[in-house]
């Protein structure tokens, strides 16, 4: 695409900022403003990933990968406010869940260990991850407060924390696998992926970028899954005592 | 001996930059067979009491001993297989009456069915086994709550105000029950119970708790007939609901 087309397709931006207008929308500033970061987000990324890929070393490869997995970590730490170690424990999550499948996709041969598959392929199973942990540590703090007298009651029978809180750890695991799961079953059908599309669109032959997209699709359920259990063996201890009494947090 | 022994338990709570006194050097002895009953104005400290005896909550100083040794020298769920303890709700599992029932022996690996054996024990019918706990009377949750804690065959029982939310007929049948299986289990209680009524008809002795005080303490029927206190006076006569200002005590 040559940099004039682009820049005619700016128009459609300017017919939304007609639109809020029109319709007294106030938005006019803020789509101005997202425009303006998405280019140069979008110019920043492109200008790294070029360096990268064109020096191609593996450990550049690798602090590429640690500076996604920790603003992933930062991320998902939101979804457990308050919580003393959310982001260590989110930040171990998404990273253990993200090398191990790196680490088995390379180790089988599957893919090299090129800047130009892994770190876009790294995006995606780290974007996923972070949505899952996010998902899980929400909900495992939901779920610890709305049923402490039910803990406590496991407790005063004799059970450790984890046997106490072992149906809430599993609804919270699948909390967070459940979105994964549900656009696996309806990719291809609701969804284009986007790196499918983006595939397509430069010229790879949909049978190709269908490959692709599969990889990605099996690698996501790998990595969600194995973040999604390491947060929730992670985070549900910070809830207990070593001696199995459920602590009075202010989450 | 199954006794329960608290010796000066004190309990101090943070909470906003400022330490509360929650309980503050109490003791109290419980001898097996024994009903122990500690009643008390709402807020006095009467359930973090009994909180602190099965450990789900760790005293700021003082000691509490079971068969002589000091809990905290035990494996914490001994101690609370050992200590069962009843909650104000009956806090049942979701699931049938015997997932409830089996919850506490399946922990330590046992899977002996005997659960038809403690629904006996609290006077329910058999075919009650396989309902779903969540839907059975009030009353009929708190006697499976309390078969429940006996399936963990203790050999103590604390009760946080077992009765309140039952009607006046269910509490004393309960009451009853509870009666026969202490003579019959020899087990050692701690009752709690803002309902002196209640503390009287059960109790072999009994303590008064006002803002993690005690106030007075000694056998049950001495306790009601010659109280020695004069805020004992005052709480027996209904004067002391709402609690007293710290520099009464």
């Amino acid at each position: 695409m040559s940099f004039s087309a682009l820049l005619l397709s700016l128009t459609l931006v300017i017919i939304s900022v007609l639109i809020s207008a029109r319709q007294k929308l106030q938005l006019e500033k803020d789509i101005l403003i997202g425009t303006v970061r998405a280019v140069i987000q979008l110019l920043a990324v492109g200008f790294v990933l070029n360096y990268v890929f064109h020096i191609s070393d593996w450990r550049l490869t690798l602090i590429m990968l640690t500076v996604m997995i920790l603003a992933a970590g930062q991320n998902a730490a939101k979804r457990g406010k308050g919580m003393p170690g959310a982001f260590g424990i989110v930040t171990a999550a998404i990273g253990g869940g993200t090398f191990v499948t790196i680490i088995i996709m390379v180790g089988l041969g599957i893919i090299t260990f090129d800047p130009t598959k892994v770190i876009p392929i790294g995006g995606m199973v780290i974007g996923n991850s972070m949505i899952g942990a996010g998902l899980v540590l929400n909900r495992l703090m939901a779920e610890i407060k709305q049923k402490r007298l039910e803990i406590e009651a496991a407790l005063a029978l004799g059970a450790t924390s984890r046997q106490a809180v072992e149906g809430i750890l599993r609804s919270s695991i699948k909390a967070g696998l459940i979105p994964t799961i549900d656009s696996l079953k309806t990719l291809g059908i609701v969804q284009l992926p986007g790196m499918m599309t983006g595939l397509i669109l430069a010229g790879t032959s949909p049978l190709q970028a269908v490959r692709y997209q599969m990889l990605v699709a099996f690698m996501l359920s790998s990595t969600v899954s194995i973040s999604c259990v390491i947060v929730g063996l992670l985070a549900y201890r910070r809830f207990f005592s070593q001696h199995y009494q459920l602590l009075e947090l202010k989450y | 001996m199954p006794e329960i022994r608290c010796q000066g338990v004190s309990l101090t709570k943070l909470q906003g930059g400022l330490s509360t006194e929650i309980l503050r050097a109490v003791g109290l002895t419980a001898r097996q067979g024994e009903i122990y009953t500690v009643i008390g104005p709402s807020g006095s400290g009467k359930s973090t009491l009994l909180r602190l005896i099965n450990r789900l909550l760790e005293p700021s100083s003082g000691t509490i001993f079971f068969a002589g040794s000091d809990i905290r020298r035990m494996p914490v769920t001994e101690v609370r297989r050992k200590i069962g303890l009843v909650f104000q709700q009956p806090m049942l599992f979701p699931g049938s009456v015997e997932e409830n029932l089996c919850y506490g022996p399946r922990l330590r690996g046992d899977n002996s069915r005997e659960a038809a054996k403690y629904l006996d024990m609290v006077g329910l019918e058999r075919e009650l086994l396989q309902r779903d706990a969540a839907a059975l009377s009030g009353g009929q949750q708190q006697r499976v709550a309390l078969a429940r804690a006996l399936a963990n065959k203790p050999e103590a029982l604390l009760l946080d105000e077992p009765t309140s939310a039952l009607d006046p007929r269910a509490t004393e049948q309960l009451e009853d029950l509870i009666l026969g299986l202490v003579q019959s289990l020899r087990l050692t209680v701690v009752w709690v119970t803002h309902n002196m009524e209640q503390a009287k008809r059960v109790g072999d002795r009994t303590m008064l708790l006002v803002n993690g005080q005690v106030v007075e303490e000694r056998p049950t029927a001495d306790f009601f007939s010659w109280p020695e206190q004069e805020l004992t006076i005052r709480f027996l006569a209904g004067k002391l609901e709402s609690g007293v200002q710290g520099n009464e005590l």
